[in-house]
């Protein structure tokens, strides 16, 4: 069952249109119904490709937040071998919304790191919804600290609305362990390289994203704020977040052209959840591109190259 | 219509309104309500002298009680592309902006300066609320680079004043970005192993928690200061329960372990120079030793980025021995 989106309607009237008929042919043999059927997937398709080649900003945050496109344990499972989930921060809990550890990416050991939203009601429930408590993001800090130490790449899959605002985490320090996870990606002498996979909430995506590569999905987003929190405080109307999302320049395309990612990976036609495995497969390709990019590059020269690209990006802000 | 509510009342409401609104020479403290004489308070650094409660005061006022004297020299701050995203809510950014540096006659959400402070040299840096919330955007990000980088050159320690709302929206991403690249300013000061004090003030939360305000080698806050990354309001809604009292505020989070020390801000001069005098080496300050006080120049031209160490009022012989 495909979830289809609002601005999805017509194609799911088409597309439903289409399975009704099947499944009348399905009962019945004699019937015909295949060039009627071919007929509607066709127009189907022609508004597919419609729809998506002009998302608008607020179309694509929808897109990106899709409950049934791929997520970090998809990817972990289609694309890496003998992955070995590292858990706990050693001092409090272990933070479910992120996942992470040792694993082999085309035989290479690699330490992966990424947030996991969950994709049904008990699975979100475990994952908080991708929402990390700063437990993650100090489990992330010790297996940054670990590929260091091992000289392993970093792979960090970013998908979170944010982290998350609540009375436990922010005893806790959550700012404190944002800052030190995104200071520790500054640290680390081994190649770090960060994919965008849905969401980039604000500061708990920063906590992750603070590599030598940064690549998006067409479809991801990558914010300061949520359109809809921009709305409610610039706005005072949190149902402004199309005009939100329009500002605010969130999409891989926009933040390409502002040198704030590297690479856009394009996804299958009408969005990674319509083909989750061509959407992990694009992902790979690039990840693997993005891998050879760093190879034979020293310590010193990845931690100097790193700090260099974000001192620069964002000095003078780039004409738009 | 007759006398009364043409004369009398409007005579009676104008005395009484008369004492409500005093003009320049009272202000009411936000807490306990009790009208404070203004150059009282000022000279109390804008805390209250009947309850303690501690009001905004701005970047230069901070600046002239901190430095020896008053005396600081500004740091030139390079400038970025204004609006860079051409953002637009139900206001240009522009005319934000423009508006914000009316209101406060600075040009920006953060002043950057180098002086002595019982003479001891550093370089300080202060962020200014009143100016849209002292939101870290690319010119806050500079602002803080630039510090760091003269500090380094200098070999002195930093002491940031935070004050601020979160990152700017109205720079998108680009004032997300301010957060790792924030972050590389604190490790230059690191790497080079100086001082870097943050004082966190009222309010400070969001991305600018989550950055350079959270990675002091010490940290101290001023007495009831908000700090968090989400606000007790987002937090509320979210869990839909009351959060206890002197939640996220700076006795809290000192009592949750996320803080060195609160310090009111009438005692917070002696205690810096104290601290940064121990992590630079340098043997006690010696009371009564100050410079007398100066009256402060109306405004220095910024200090050339590559001209060295001492600020031109600093003293000729200074007692102690530099720092390394």
């Amino acid at each position: 069952m495909t979830n289809y989106l609002d601005f999805e309607r017509p194609l799911a009237e088409i597309e439903g249109k289409a399975e009704e008929l099947r499944a009348m042919a399905r009962a019945n043999e004699e019937m015909d119904i295949e060039t009627e059927a071919a007929a509607l997937d066709k127009k189907a398709r022609e508004l597919l490709v419609d729809l998506y080649s002009k998302l608008t900003p607020w179309r694509k945050c929808q897109v990106a937040r899709h409950p049934q496109r791929p997520h970090c344990r998809d990817y972990i499972a289609a694309l890496f071998t003998e992955y070995t989930p590292l858990a706990g921060d050693r001092n409090f809990a272990d933070d479910h919304a992120v996942m992470g550890g040792l694993a082999r990416f085309e035989d290479q050991p690699v330490v992966v790191i990424g947030h996991e939203k969950g994709h049904d009601t008990k699975s979100r429930i475990l994952h908080n919804f991708g929402m990390a408590r700063p437990e993650g993001y100090r489990k992330a800090v010790r297996l940054m600290e670990l590929a260091d130490k091992f000289g392993l790449p970093v792979i960090t899959l970013v998908d979170t609305a944010g982290a998350y605002p609540g009375k436990g985490a922010e005893e806790r320090g959550q700012s404190e362990a944002i800052a030190r996870s995104t200071e520790k990606c500054l640290q680390i002498g081994v190649p770090l390289i960060s994919i965008i996979i849905g969401e980039g909430g604000s500061g708990g995506a920063v906590a992750f994203a603070t590599a030598d590569r940064v690549a998006m999905l067409e479809h991801s987003i990558y914010s300061v704020i949520s359109p809809e929190g921009c709305a409610s405080i610039l706005w005072k109307d949190a149902e402004k977040m199309r005009e939100a999302a329009e500002a605010l320049r969130l999409t891989a395309q926009d933040l390409a052209e502002l040198g704030v990612n590297d690479r856009v990976i394009p996804e299958p036609m009408g969005g990674a959840h319509r083909d989750p495995q061509a959407a992990i497969k694009a992902v790979g390709a690039a990840l693997g591109g993005m891998l050879a990019e760093l190879e034979g590059k020293s310590a010193k020269k990845l931690i100097k190259d790193r700090r260099k690209k974000f001192l620069d990006l964002g000095s003078k802000g780039l004409a738009a | 219509m007759n006398w009364i509510t043409n004369y009398v009342r409007p005579r009676i409401n104008s005395i009484f309104s008369r004492r409500d609104t005093p003009e320049n020479l009272w202000t009411k403290c936000d807490d306990c309500g009790t009208m404070l004489f203004h150059r009282e308070l000022s000279e109390n650094l804008n805390v209250c002298t009947s309850c303690g409660h501690h009001m905004a005061i701005t970047p230069r006022n901070r600046f002239e009680a901190l430095f020896d004297g008053g005396i600081f020299t500004e740091i030139d701050v390079p400038e970025p592309t204004t609006d860079p995203l051409h953002f637009r809510d139900q206001k240009r950014y522009p005319d934000r902006l423009k508006a914000a540096q009316r209101s406060t006659g600075e040009k920006e959400a953060m002043l950057v300066a180098e002086g002595e402070m019982g003479r001891t040299p550093i370089v300080a840096a202060a962020q200014d609320f009143s100016f849209m919330g002292g939101s870290m955007g690319m010119y806050v990000g500079n602002a803080i680079v630039a510090a760091a980088e003269r500090a380094v050159r200098l070999k002195r320690p930093l002491i940031l004043f935070s004050a601020a709302g979160g990152a700017r929206m109205q720079e998108g991403i680009l004032s997300l970005m301010q957060m790792p690249r924030t972050t590389v300013a604190v490790q230059m000061l690191k790497e080079a192993n100086l001082p870097y004090i943050v004082v966190l003030t009222h309010p400070t939360t969001g991305g600018v928690t989550a950055s350079y305000a959270m990675l002091g080698d010490v940290q101290i806050a001023e007495p009831n200061a908000l700090i968090c990354f989400a606000g007790p309001r987002v937090i509320e809604q979210t869990l839909g329960e009351k959060l206890p009292d002197g939640f996220q505020r700076a006795e809290y989070l000192l009592d949750h372990g996320m803080l060195d020390r609160v310090t009111p801000r009438t005692e917070m001069r002696d205690e810096l120079i104290t601290i940064t005098r121990m992590l630079m080496g340098q043997p006690p300050a010696v009371a009564g030793d100050l410079p007398a006080p100066d009256p402060a120049p109306e405004a220095q031209p910024p200090e050339q980025p590559d001209k060295a160490a001492a600020p031109k009022t600093a003293p000729k012989t200074t007692p102690e021995t530099p720092a390394k």
